[in-house]
């Protein structure tokens, strides 16, 4: 079975926000990055993924199985990662690991050992006195040690520093290596994502603007940037967003081919980043 | 096998990697039949994405470059060197033609053009 995890017209109403018809597949053995501003309904739709919070309308299915009649089996093959401190505060990693190990069919001291090693976490002491990262760490460690098939991270690199986010990162791509892992990883940090990861999720004002592999966001998305004059009606309907100043233009396109058709060398056009496609994105989807 | 990635080129990532492995394997450094890394270790040595070494590799088996066997891993393919070298050398004489055409042009004589020509060389 190729999809990990499948949203099918999944909507979740809130009194002033809404994630609305949201279909998202996240495909086996690869890293998959969800982007969003703040508020775009990221952790909204983890918390559906992960049935923490159940949807109006629409299924949800992981490994191809349904939360109503599988909920402990799809757990146990779900490591989650989640933003800041989950643990009980006051106890150290040998209590977790007590508490946490008889939970899982598949819990795996010697795994667990080896992370502890790798990372250099003391099991002594006191969670509360762990720096963030080491935080992150011991949450990584756990859920590595009942082999997880599918780990999910709500903003993990959010407050770590640039040092310790590398690392991470290098350590995401090693669990990687024998294929069956699947990483889904919700961040408004996206460089992080230009390195590693395979697919991108956008969602924005909680609808899902695209999902695509990284060569497709490149081939399809370009910053256009030339002189006012280029812009009339019909030149601009390439465009996703524009902004004018006084002295010129730049504008977010999602047809990269033809823009370069239509402006040739009379405009530069350059790669967008992730973080231009959010930015221009903002206002919502509109031709202007 | 050495591949060197630039991430301010314009050339794609999977592109710099699929010529870097094409000349690694025309100029013999990876002989027939030798195992090049999986696509999964390669991604993590370059740090770059997994689907893009897989589009690499995409591109290198369609080329007859390499060849995967499932659980077993990716090889250098068998090739026809001479014949692939006569095609290139083919298109260097083409492009040649063409520059003597220019330089007749502007009345560059065959000293000058060697001139340039070495220094672009060995740049």
């Amino acid at each position: 079975m190729d999809n990990v995890v499948e949203l099918n017209n999944v909507t979740k109403q809130f009194k002033d926000f809404s994630v609305t018809d949201l279909n998202l597949q996240v495909k086996r053995g690869f890293v998959h990055g969800f982007i969003g501003a703040n508020g775009a309904g990221k952790s909204t739709t983890i918390k559906m993924m992960m049935n923490l919070l159940k949807p109006d309308a629409g299924d949800v299915k992981v490994f191809g199985l349904d939360y109503k009649s599988h909920e402990k089996e799809i757990k146990e093959r779900i490591g989650f990662v989640y933003d800041g401190n989950v643990f009980f505060e006051g106890m150290n990693l040998k209590d977790i690991k007590r508490i946490v190990a008889p939970a899982y069919k598949h819990w795996d001291d010697d795994v667990f050992k080896k992370y502890i090693d790798q990372f250099e976490l003391p099991l002594n002491k006191s969670i509360k006195r762990f720096s963030k990262g080491m935080q992150m760490k011991a949450s990584l460690a756990i859920a590595l040690s009942h082999h997880a098939e599918l780990i999910i991270m709500d903003e993990p690199t959010a407050g770590l520093d640039p040092i310790f986010r590398r690392e991470l990162l290098e350590l995401l791509q090693e669990i990687m290596i024998d294929g069956n892992r699947t990483i889904f990883f919700s961040t408004h940090i996206t460089t992080d994502l230009d390195r590693i990861a395979d697919y991108i999720a956008f969602i924005n004002k909680g609808q899902l603007i695209f999902n695509k592999t990284i060569h497709e966001v490149s081939e399809s998305y370009a910053i256009v940037k030339g002189r006012k004059e280029l812009l009339d009606r019909d030149t601009e309907k390439a465009f996703v967003n524009i902004h004018q100043s006084s002295v010129g233009f730049e504008a977010l396109t999602d047809d990269l081919a033809g823009a370069e058709n239509t402006f040739g060398d009379s405009a530069v056009i350059e790669r967008a980043t992730l973080e231009d496609i959010m930015y221009y994105m903002k206002g919502g989807m509109q031709h202007v | 096998m050495q591949i060197i990635i630039s991430n301010s080129s314009k050339e794609p990532i999977y592109e710099q990697i699929t010529n870097q492995i094409k000349s690694s394997i025309l100029t013999g450094e990876l002989q027939e039949g030798s195992p090049i890394p999986s696509m999964r270790k390669l991604a993590k040595d370059l740090q770059i994405s997994v689907i893009t070494t897989k589009r690499a590799y995409e591109e290198l088996e369609k080329a007859g470059f390499i060849y995967s066997i499932v659980g077993k891993g990716s090889f250098v393919a068998e090739q026809n060197l001479d014949l692939i070298k006569e095609k290139k050398l083919k298109v260097i004489e083409e492009q040649l033609s063409a520059v003597i055409t220019n330089s007749r042009e502007i009345g560059l004589s065959l000293d000058e053009l060697q001139q340039i020509m070495r220094i672009l060389y060995e740049e």
